[in-house]
């Protein structure tokens, strides 16, 4: 046996392993060296067992299994030697965790160790014990431990006292054995015993109020003094920290005072003067200056209220921010937040700062700085605040822009003081950044817009003006289409002038440009363009000069590859056409929206996209409730227009916003059917031959008209519109043709037979569709049976097809096997799986689902995901 | 309470990990990627803290400094300083600077149980234990002596030769 061998093999295996080139050598060098270390074991071999070990403690850090060694570690610690002990808990420490059963068998090797004469051994048994010990450890060797905090070393004071610390973590029971030694460790002067022991104290009154009775009674003072002579100090090279004498003292100090003093008006007012000390003395031009007056801020910010020094405290976080270190800005930015809370006016005088670092080139810093800015703004500050962050947005990185642009539409949502200045501010973000903003935003906007009647002509004007400039932003653009159909002829007439406006002069013809121009776009989405189909029909009715151009441009989409266009485009120029009587009614200007039944509808609707659209409900102070006349017919129009949108995720929120309605529908059903000539004349239109005195179910046959057979196809339903008159209530297979619309038909409860529901297209991506049949056992309502049907449209075979299925916690989901896991290609075939859903909110809340489908093409991993928000409502 | 310390090269391989609360072997890899793939996407002159609430769980910060080819990392919670957690980074770093005297990469891979000695002696059980790195050397110092000594004696093959050719 060569001695010297050891410790070169553990060198060539490292660099064996650092001259791999490729992960596949890596794993041949561990497979080997692993095999010999485990023949090694199982030859009981003792003299090498150390050099295996340390070798094995390489394998695990770089991610291989190292299991089998467990037990080398335990017969390494039971050796004499300490080179053998200090590889061995070394190993323990890192191989083994406090969950394994092994870990049993070391408490005996532990309790001799910490009762060894060599101190050294007893520091590898302290420290093994503290980073691993159990609550079965833990109270088997609480006694030798707390010995050791009277140890005469202070080496091993400290470590016995980070020991203590873990062991009463896992069993808080242990605490009140722990403090006299505790708190003598606190007479120290031992600065290390002394960092440990006020570490223990406070982890003491952490897991146990006896503690922190006993210590707030006995120790405040003493504290309070011993942080005295810390920062008076005369220099302490060792301890020093880039000239700040022992900076972790201190924090650990401050620390425990904050423990001490929170909830406690007496404590807090023995530490007043010390923090006010420590607050006005201490450097700040160094890292370490800094973090005790982070540390200090934290404490006077939590004990109890003394005003002057929260201010003086406050102020230093201010300090911060203009520091050129972005550490020091970021936690300054961070407490900030806090302090809010405590103390937002002397925030707030900091306001500019902090507009400042919104500014910083750090993402993370602007991020906070954003953050903590929206939560600054009020009604007092908001319009110089937003003026700024619009300015900012100009300027701004693309990748915050978003960010940006999201708080400043929900700032200026909940607290405009005016709608003028409301309209004002948005259509300057959407100038600005109209990509980035969320559709619910725009919505917003119209809705506010169509409730302001006496600014209708000036934001047609202003909008008229934007688009000139900033046509490439789409939701810019959609908002002018929507403005410039239903207010078109106020912008030719300069209807409405306000005093600060400028006149300008628009012909009808320069208006129709716009919308020309919008849907001719190449970067026009559908739902644009469907808006600007609309728009032109309005026009050609307010504009009469134009009619005939209107209709070229509308006879131009007949050819659209998207049906929606298509079908519209060929309706559309039929009105313009053959209806001249009834034209005039038909596109009359849109009933005022009602701003109340909306902002609860996104209240609603938006439950989880965080405080920032939960904050956005719409309480414009001067806006007129205007009686919700027929808003069900209006937002079809309005809506209806992103029907195909074929991804089930995009459309959202216009479905929620028809889900909400079309519940409505049935329930006022009287008043918002109520025959209207040019409105009812509009719905028959759109559904497409259904009877026009079947009054409360047309809407119905809109929305369902996936249950007709699959023979018909939309373009004949068109052309010939009466061969439809006998569609049926009951839910049939859905046709191919008209899946674009049957995501509506969920929301439609089909009355009668109580236990039937809708079938709906639970999921449609490009090629996969799934299907979910729904029925329930009678007399019990909780429980929905769920039949889904997966059907796969491309041509090509998915295999290793996978359904997964998640719901929220008061539902419950049970999957059965499913049919199959192959998916056979072009719609030949399906794979049937059913679920069972219990609703413990029946009839309160309705079902949800969040669904994964994993699946091969051509061998390749797939993965779809997607939510399922139109099931029937009451399941 | 610190959660892990990790050492990290700027190519993702780990070159030491420490993990003070209970992950298993597999979780650890995955930590020690997602930091690395965290920290190689951060771009220069930023601060050196990192959200890290999806990695290790709420009330998790994470601080990180660069050394060379090495990325220094520190996962802790609430209860300690972030602007103390840098100071003791230095702390270690300096520490290894004067143990190998002008440390670099290889001498923290080839001797890593050494470097796990250090730390041991600088955190334990996720707590500070001692933040002068003259005391920490003077442990360190002690326990290569006690090795050296031992293995003179008995002449057991050297756990760890590079210590004492050093």
């Amino acid at each position: 046996m060569n001695p010297f061998s050891s410790g070169t093999r553990l060198r060539d295996m490292i660099r064996a392993v650092r001259a791999c080139k490729t992960a596949a050598e890596e794993r041949a060098v561990i497979r080997k060296e692993c095999a010999a270390i485990r023949a090694a074991i199982s030859e009981n071999d003792q003299d090498y067992r150390h050099r295996n070990l340390a070798k094995l403690m390489f394998i695990h850090m770089l991610g291989y299994p190292t299991h089998f060694g467990q037990m080398e570690c335990l017969k390494l610690i039971a050796a004499a030697g300490f080179p053998e002990k200090r590889i061995g808990y070394l190993g323990l420490m890192l191989l083994l965790d406090e969950r394994q059963e092994v870990l049993m068998l070391v408490t005996n090797s532990l309790k001799q160790d910490l009762n060894h004469s060599n101190q050294y051994i007893v520091g590898l048994a302290l420290c093994a014990l503290g980073n691993i010990c159990s609550a079965e450890m833990a109270r088997d060797l609480a006694p030798e431990v707390e010995r050791l905090l009277q140890f005469r070393d202070p080496n091993i004071r400290k470590k016995a006292a980070l020991c203590s610390i873990r062991i009463i973590k896992k069993v808080p029971d242990l605490a009140e054995n722990f403090l006299n030694a505790a708190a003598s460790l606190l007479k120290e002067k031992h600065h290390g015993v002394l960092i440990t022991g006020v570490q223990l104290c406070t982890d003491l009154c952490r897991v146990s109020e006896e503690a922190l009775e006993y210590f707030r009674k006995k120790c405040t003072e003493s504290m309070v003094k011993l942080l005295k002579e810390v920062v008076n100090s005369p220099y302490m090279p060792e301890y020093d920290i880039a000239g700040i004498a022992d900076p972790f003292l201190h924090i650990r100090l401050l620390r425990f005072l904050r423990v001490l003093g929170q909830g406690d008006a007496d404590a807090s007012d023995l530490m007043n003067d010390i923090l006010a000390q420590v607050a006005t003395k201490t450097e700040s031009n160094k890292n370490a200056g800094n973090a005790i007056l982070y540390e200090c801020v934290e404490t006077i910010m939590s004990i109890e209220d003394n005003s002057g020094l929260r201010v003086l405290a406050i102020n230093i976080l201010g300090r911060f921010l203009s520091n050129r270190d972005n550490n020091i800005r970021y936690v300054a930015l961070n407490m900030l937040m806090k302090a809010i809370t405590v103390d937002g006016q002397a925030v707030q005088r900091h306001r500019v700062t902090i507009l400042e670092c919104v500014k910083d080139n750090d993402a993370s810093i602007r991020k906070r700085a954003l953050e903590l800015v929206y939560l600054l703004v009020n009604d007092t500050n908001v319009m110089p605040l937003v003026k700024e962050l619009i300015e900012y947005l100009e300027v701004s990185d693309q990748d915050f822009k978003g960010e940006l642009t999201a708080k400043i539409c929900s700032i200026v949502e909940k607290f405009s003081p005016e709608k003028i200045w409301y309209i004002d501010q948005m259509l300057k973000v959407l100038s600005e950044a109209g990509n980035f903003v969320k559709a619910e935003v725009w919505h917003a906007l119209i809705v506010v817009i169509s409730n302001a009647s006496d600014l209708h002509g000036y934001t047609v004007r202003s909008l008229y003006r934007a688009f000139q400039t900033s046509s490439e932003q789409e939701s810019l653009v959609q908002v002018a289409v929507w403005c410039i159909g239903e207010y078109g002829e106020m912008l030719v007439n300069n209807v409405g002038m306000l005093n600060i406006e400028d006149p300008i002069t628009v012909t009808e013809s320069d208006a129709v440009d716009i919308i020309e121009i919008a849907i001719k776009r190449h970067s026009s989405d559908l739902t644009t363009q469907a808006m600007c189909l609309i728009a032109l029909l309005k026009l050609s009715c307010r504009f009469p000069s134009c009619s005939q151009r209107i209709q070229e441009i509308i006879v131009q989409l007949k050819g659209s590859l998207l049906l929606e266009l298509q079908q519209r485009s060929i309706e559309f120029s039929s009105i313009i056409e053959k209806h001249q009587n009834i034209r005039s009614t038909l596109v009359e200007r849109m009933p005022v929206l009602d701003e109340a039944t909306y902002s609860g509808k996104r209240a609603g609707s938006l439950p989880a996209t965080g405080p920032t659209s939960n904050a956005a409900s719409l309480n414009l102070p001067n806006g007129v409730a205007k009686p919700s006349a027929a808003p069900l017919i209006d937002l079809l129009d309005l809506s209806s227009d992103d029907v195909p949108a074929p991804s089930s995720s995009g459309g959202d929120f216009l479905q929620d916003l028809l889900g909400v309605d079309l519940s409505q529908a049935a329930s006022l059903s009287g008043t918002s059917q109520a025959p209207k000539s040019g409105t009812d004349v509009l719905l028959d239109l759109l559904s497409i031959g259904s009877p026009p005195a079947q009054s409360s179910t047309s809407t119905a046959d809109i929305l369902s008209p996936g249950q007709d057979n699959t023979s018909v196809s939309t373009l004949q339903r068109i052309s010939s519109p009466s061969s439809l008159s006998a569609q049926g209530s009951s839910p049939a297979q859905a046709a191919p043709m008209m899946d674009l619309l049957d995501g509506f038909s969920s929301s439609l409860p089909v009355a009668g037979n109580g236990l039937t529901y809708p079938s709906i297209v639970a999921f449609e991506s490009n090629s996969l569709r799934i299907n979910f049949d729904f029925s329930k056992t009678p007399g019990n309502p909780q429980a929905t049976l769920i039949q889904a049907k997966f059907s796969n449209s491309s041509p090509n075979v998915y295999t290793d097809f996978i359904f997964q299925a998640a719901v929220p916690k008061f539902l419950q989901l049970h999957l059965d096997p499913a049919s199959g896991n192959t998916l056979p290609a072009s719609g030949n075939g399906s794979i049937t799986q059913s679920l069972r859903v219990t609703n413990n909110q029946h009839g309160k809340k309705p079902l949800v689902m969040r669904i994964r489908i994993a699946y091969k093409v051509n061998g390749k991993d797939t993965l779809e995901e997607g939510q399922i928000n139109n099931f029937p409502r009451d399941l | 309470m610190i959660k892990a310390v990790l050492v990290i090269n700027d190519k993702g391989k780990p070159r030491l990990s420490k993990f003070y609360e209970f992950q298993p072997p597999e979780k650890q890899q995955e930590l020690i990627r997602s930091v690395y793939g965290v920290l190689c996407s951060r771009p220069e002159n930023v601060s050196n803290f990192v959200q890290s609430n999806q990695l290790f769980g709420l009330d998790s910060r994470l601080v990180y400094k660069t050394f060379a080819t090495l990325y220094f990392v520190f996962i802790f919670d609430s209860s300690e300083n972030e602007l103390a957690m840098l100071d003791l980074m230095q702390v270690f770093v300096e520490t290894l600077d004067k143990c190998f005297s002008n440390v670099c990469e290889l001498d923290i891979v080839f001797n890593f149980s050494k470097v796990h000695t250090i730390l041991d002696e600088i955190i334990l059980g996720g707590q500070v234990l001692e933040t002068s790195s003259t005391e920490i050397m003077k442990a360190v110092d002690e326990i290569s002596r006690l090795e050296k000594a031992s293995n003179a004696m008995t002449l057991v093959p050297k756990s760890i030769a590079t210590w004492q050719s050093r």
